[in-house]
């Protein structure tokens, strides 16, 4: 009898304090075992540096990270779900995470999102939802758009485009002066998507794009022929580097580097290697991709990174916690900043870091991208019609007459793949 | 006539012997491989036949299977991407042979006695032991439009530049080019020990028969010559139809899938960042497995033929 008393004491000592502890959210214990894509050197650091702050404000929780290579992990990811399972893994929104999604791999965290503390990430809440649930937080994302040399741009007295016609005679001067327009390499495919991306919204607007890469559209149609019409103007005039087709994207950095090419049209992930590659505010500018079809609302390419948690996780209390901390106000701030990943905060209550590229970023996607946001082209599309897709991309930029040929091959890929 | 020896009929009953001492000899061989075919059947065998399998399912690697029976199989039929990459196996095919002339050319070239030439045969061995990935990372460089040794060589020339691995029709020979470097320092290595067995009695003979230059080499060198032939020729046939690596690293398939054999295909199908059919990445890997039964069974066959004759 005394025995029992002094168990239920005890449990119920160890009660109140768990009830305590929740009340503040933060009894958390066990491992925390956490599989990351961040590999490249900033990213690392911003990984590292989430896990440390978490752990301090769980000093009973044992955090393992785990670093996987970014390309690697694309790969590995498949295996890892099924067999060694982390709490929280890495991957991408939309329909990138579609696969692991039909086959139950990740856990469906609405209820997350349902807490008001994540009111401020309406904005990303669409890509993250699949089948009417949400499957992941997004961690950053990152406007897309044209990266020039201002210098070049003064020299020859140019002033950033506000419609196709002007960015073809733009063009037009940067080639006469004996330098080509735009930087590409398109070796690993999906450089070539952007490209498709920004014609193709800019030249059928938003909804088509979306509803073409879901597979309710047909690619031998006249929308989309006219805008690989307007891709073949550029290409016709020679606008883009020779041998595209042997460079990766940082490999073609070099020519807007030493100025034989004058701008490129990337990702906000450019900015960091071209600033250390020499090019100063002063040098490199922004623009956003101009319209091409009037009365077309502008949509933009704003890629999201994203957080998950995978279904046979362990330790889901703390991984939902996580996830909670990585979209919180003041860690997006934190994470995004200029000197750490250098892109935009998800969360609307957090602030821009006070750099260039950011601000404009962060006013282009708020305030003048009324058509919409688009993921890219392979997160938008399945995984195997952006394989397909791309490649009839890269084909297209070397091949252009061969349109017939390419679009026939992608509708009838579609037809399989959207069956 | 009594004491006339009969043959003895009857033995003392020998002690009982346990069944494995009785047929020790037919069994302990078997006991030697058991270890050995267990994990050829686990790791060999039964992944053949688990491909075949695979082959005729609908299925992403994570979800449900689902049985289609042929459809990949006639999908492939149709598919300009499985033709390219069948048309570029049988090009490695024939130009990696090539490895074996050269060899045996670079073998004969360094089978002499003067002061350093080991050093010389490591040095042309070398490319043998470094990776692949390096020897493809190397000629990544050295083909490269822009700054790469071989269109500035091509400058000398008044040539060029021709963008070896991003054009669709240099592509795949440029890429075998790269593969021949190591293949050659392989099959040089196995005529250097080739040579070292050739009979100098008859290399003798044959001299004071008057054979010179070609002719000694063809009617007396090469043929004793084919153990190492053979040997040379097995495992560049198979190291063409492997070749996957050097695709990989120096080109990834493009430009626009053109440099992509049938490995890779598969890899690609299948495995790779946006691969999740694994149905039809089984349905290429039969294919491909088809096309190295003929070679398989011709080695095969040749061993047996061989072992027979001795």
């Amino acid at each position: 009898m005394h025995k029992f008393l002094k168990a239920s004491t005890a449990a119920l000592a160890m009660a109140v304090a768990a009830g305590a502890a929740n009340a503040d959210g933060h009894a958390l214990s066990g491992d925390l075992v956490i599989f990351s894509d961040m590999s490249n050197p900033a990213p690392r650091a911003v990984m590292e540096g989430m896990v440390e702050r978490f752990g301090e404000l769980h000093p009973d929780l044992n955090i393992e990270l785990t670093v996987i290579d970014r390309e690697a992990y694309k790969t590995q990811i498949r295996n890892f779900l099924t067999a060694n399972t982390p709490d929280v893994a890495n991957w991408y929104a939309a329909n990138r995470m579609r696969p692991f999604v039909d086959a139950g791999l990740f856990e469906d965290i609405s209820d997350v999102w349902a807490d008001p503390q994540l009111d401020g990430l309406a904005s990303t809440k669409g890509a993250m939802t699949l089948d009417g649930k949400q499957w992941g937080v997004p961690y950053t994302y990152y406007q897309w758009g044209v990266y020039y040399r201002k210098d070049i741009y003064e020299e020859l007295g140019l002033k950033e485009p506000t419609s196709f016609e002007e960015e073809i005679a733009n063009c037009q001067a940067i080639l006469d002066s004996g330098r080509k327009c735009y930087t590409i390499g398109t070796k690993f495919l999906w450089t070539a998507g952007g490209w498709f991306d920004y014609i193709n919204m800019r030249t059928n607007g938003y909804d088509f794009h979306s509803a073409l890469l879901a597979g309710e559209k047909k690619w031998d149609s006249d929308e989309v022929r006219a805008t690989f019409a307007n891709w073949r103007t550029l290409i016709d005039m020679g606008a883009f580097v020779d041998n595209h087709t042997s460079y990766s994207w940082q490999e073609s950095l070099p020519f807007i580097v030493s100025g034989e090419a004058a701008a490129i049209l990337k990702g906000n992930f450019a900015v960091p290697p071209l600033r250390e590659a020499g090019l100063d505010d002063s040098k490199l500018d922004f623009y956003q991709f101009p319209a091409i079809t009037d009365g077309i609302a502008l949509a933009e390419d704003a890629p999201t990174d994203t957080f998950h948690i995978p279904s046979g996780a362990s330790n889901k209390e703390a991984a939902k916690e996580f996830l909670k901390f990585v979209v919180s106000a003041e860690n997006q701030t934190l994470i995004n900043a200029g000197d750490a990943l250098g892109q935009l905060p998800v969360n609307a209550n957090s602030s821009v870091d006070d750099d260039k590229f950011l601000k404009e970023g962060f006013a282009m996607l708020s305030s003048n991208s009324p058509g919409g946001v688009a993921q890219f082209f392979d997160r938008d599309a399945p995984a195997e019609m952006a394989k397909v897709g791309m490649e009839g991309l890269q084909e297209f930029m070397v091949r252009p007459d061969e349109l017939d040929n390419i679009l026939a091959r992608l509708d009838k890929a579609a037809e399989r793949i959207y069956k | 006539m009594a004491n006339i020896a009969v043959p003895q009929t009857e033995y003392a009953q020998p002690r009982e012997r346990g069944w494995y001492k009785r047929n020790e000899i037919a069994v302990t061989p078997w006991l030697f491989l058991i270890p050995g075919i267990l994990f050829f059947m686990v790791y060999v065998i039964i992944p053949i036949f688990q491909s075949f399998y695979y082959s005729t399912l609908s299925w992403d690697g994570l979800g449900e299977a689902e049985f289609i029976g042929l459809s990949n199989y006639s999908e492939l039929w149709d598919d300009s991407a499985f033709y390219t990459s069948l048309r570029n196996n049988i090009i490695w095919l024939f130009l990696y042979l090539l490895a074996i002339p050269a060899g045996l050319g670079i073998a004969l070239l360094l089978n002499q006695t003067v002061f350093g030439i080991r050093l010389y045969k490591s040095l042309f061995f070398f490319p043998f032991v470094i990776s692949q990935v390096v020897v493809g990372l190397v000629f990544g460089w050295f083909y490269d439009p822009t700054f790469g040794l071989f269109n500035i060589a091509l400058g000398w020339f008044g040539l060029g530049p021709i963008n070896v691995l991003g054009d669709e029709n240099y592509v795949t020979y440029g890429i075998i080019a790269a593969g021949l470097w190591p293949q050659t320092a392989y099959c040089m290595i196995l005529y250097l020990t080739g040579l070292n067995a050739v009979d100098p009695e008859q290399i003798e003979a044959a001299r004071l028969d008057g054979a010179k230059r070609l002719k000694m080499l063809w009617y007396v060198v090469i043929p004793q010559l084919k153990p190492a032939t053979f040997i040379a020729f097995v495992v560049t046939i198979i190291g063409a139809l492997r070749s996957f690596d050097l695709i990989s690293i120096m080109t990834n398939g493009g430009p626009f899938g053109e440099s992509r054999v049938l490995s890779f295909y598969m890899f690609e199908v299948a495995l790779s960042e946006y691969g999740f059919r694994m149905g039809y990445g089984a349905a290429i890997a039969v294919v491909l497995f088809l096309i190295m039964l003929v070679f398989i069974t011709y080695f095969l066959y040749s061993m047996y033929q061989e072992e027979k004759g001795r």
